[in-house]
């Protein structure tokens, strides 16, 4: 970390860049949140850690409108997002000076409290540079310690691998932590019955509080003006209302980034409900994969989006019966 | 017809090009071939006019089943809004698959303005399987668990 922000120091100074795209540090250990800095003195609040999940790319927007170039800190999954943008006209690519970070996976509070740790005072372990599998949790009831990976987001576990798509330069070391495969949840979801389906998504949207954070952390979901905020429809963005908007918020969204989603799991990270919101994005990720060719977005800047395209032999709707 | 004197009567949605479908359907009435009355069908201008959301409304207010119709492909008015609305429906269909309204109650079928026997072919086999499925989940209470 320290690398880091001796670097964006630098970069400060000599004016490469008018202000640094980071994290600083929140209340508690395990908080931090998106930051500016603008002068080198305070960057003394930076940190790069564990938790530093936010990705820092849809903050490009905005920043690509001020007066300079914006440094951003963008784990290796952040970058895909930042390609999206690019390619979305949303960001500006000559304002942005990309450095990529190192990322040895991050972590979840919500699988540690499930762990049943409370009381948190500080957590060691959590540094970019430590080398510790173990979590050592100082907790007001005394010490515990949780392995790093039993407390890793769950998008850490499928994770598209460490390598950044679009940097300026690399500062820290990566490590690998996938031990899963991204579809196989929905490829169990897909072989219940319609009404094991139903009463599955019931359950877990009936919890949703319609509170708007899955969209608005989502890259994807950079429309200036969004369906959700019109007030020409009957979407008044509360969980009792019920519209069409409404009842339908999760597929139409789902829908909207199909194709442009590119599975940074920032939507479940934030969903104060847990709702593995992953699940709609992933349906439709896997579906293009086997209908129309594998298709990461956000891997380069130019490919065709695969519902803005199409061939002439593409399969007919009724294969979604055929494939069983 | 064997389904006729069943008591449930389904609410199917049919969306049907202006160009083919919509003039398919037609001469289907022209030739005084029959299909079911519980067929309700929206003409719109292009089968790629069908937001993918005017599904997910019928299946919100309650329909068994919905069922869209163009131009076959190669043959769009628009020249290539079928095969985008193609896409967009596979998709669809397999995600409303996904979330419990089973892809029986989706379809997709290519019926020119000369194909009256088609169309009418088509609705009939789509109100039997909408029958043979029964009433559908009640997509609207998908974020209300009583
Ligand atoms: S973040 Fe979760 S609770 Fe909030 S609107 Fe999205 S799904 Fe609902
Ligand atoms: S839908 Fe979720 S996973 Fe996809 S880009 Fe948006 S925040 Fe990321
Ligand atoms: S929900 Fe749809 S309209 Fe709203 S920001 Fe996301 S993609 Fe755009």
């Amino acid at each position: 970390m320290q690398e880091l922000i001796n670097r964006a120091k630098e970069l400060l100074d000599n004016g490469t860049v008018a202000r640094v795209l980071g994290w600083k540090a929140g209340d508690l250990p395990y908080d931090p949140e998106p930051a500016y800095f603008e002068t080198a003195e305070s960057l003394k609040d930076f940190v790069y850690n564990g938790f530093c999940g936010a990705n820092l790319s849809k903050y490009m927007i905005e920043a690509s409108k001020l007066e300079g170039k914006t440094l951003v800190c963008l784990k290796p999954c952040d970058t895909y997002s930042f390609n999206q943008l690019i390619k979305e006209h949303r960001v500006d690519r000559e304002k942005a000076y990309i450095i990529g970070v190192g990322c040895k996976g991050k972590l979840d509070i919500e699988k540690i409290r499930n762990q049943g740790v409370k009381g948190i005072e500080s957590i060691e372990g959590a540094e970019i540079t430590d080398e510790a599998d173990m979590l050592k949790i100082q907790t007001i009831y005394g010490e515990r310690s949780v392995a790093y990976a039993d407390a890793m987001l769950e998008r850490c576990h499928v994770c598209k691998g460490k390598e950044h798509k679009i940097f300026d330069e690399q500062i820290g070391e990566s490590k690998e932590t996938k031990d899963g495969e991204r579809f196989d949840e929905v490829s169990r979801i897909e072989k219940l019955s319609p009404e094991e389906k139903f009463a599955f998504f019931q359950k877990e949207l009936s919890k949703c509080i319609r509170c708007n954070a899955c969209r608005n952390v989502c890259p994807a979901c950079s429309c200036r003006k969004c369906v959700f905020d019109s007030n020409k429809f009957d979407s008044s963005q509360k969980a009792n209302v019920d519209s069409f908007e409404e009842k339908m918020f999760h597929i139409i969204r789902a829908f909207h980034v199909a194709g442009r989603c590119t599975d940074c799991g920032e939507c479940s990270r934030v969903c104060p409900q847990g709702i593995p919101l992953h699940l709609f994005n992933r349906k439709f990720i896997k579906d293009i994969d086997e209908l129309y060719g594998e298709y990461q977005a956000g891997d380069d800047t130019d490919s065709k989006a695969p519902l803005t395209n199409y061939t002439f032999d593409d399969a007919e709707p009724s294969i979604v019966g055929k494939r069983g | 017809m064997s389904i006729e004197n069943k008591s449930f009567r389904p609410k199917i949605v049919a969306f049907c090009c202006n160009w083919c479908s919509y003039a398919g359907a037609d001469l289907a009435g022209s030739s005084r071939l029959s299909y079911p009355a519980d067929v309700k069908i929206i003409r719109v201008p292009c089968s790629c006019r069908v937001n993918p959301m005017f599904i997910l409304r019928a299946f919100e207010k309650g329909a068994d089943g919905v069922i869209m119709c163009g131009c076959h492909p190669g043959d769009c008015h628009y020249s290539t809004g079928n095969y985008y609305a193609r896409r967009r429906m596979t998709l669809l269909f397999s995600m409303l698959d996904y979330i419990g309204v089973e892809n029986g109650r989706t379809r997709v079928e290519w019926v020119s303005a000369a194909e009256g026997v088609k169309f009418s072919d088509t609705m009939n086999s789509f109100v039997e399987k909408i029958h043979s499925l029964g009433e559908n989940v009640r997509l609207g209470d998908l974020r209300c668990r009583n």
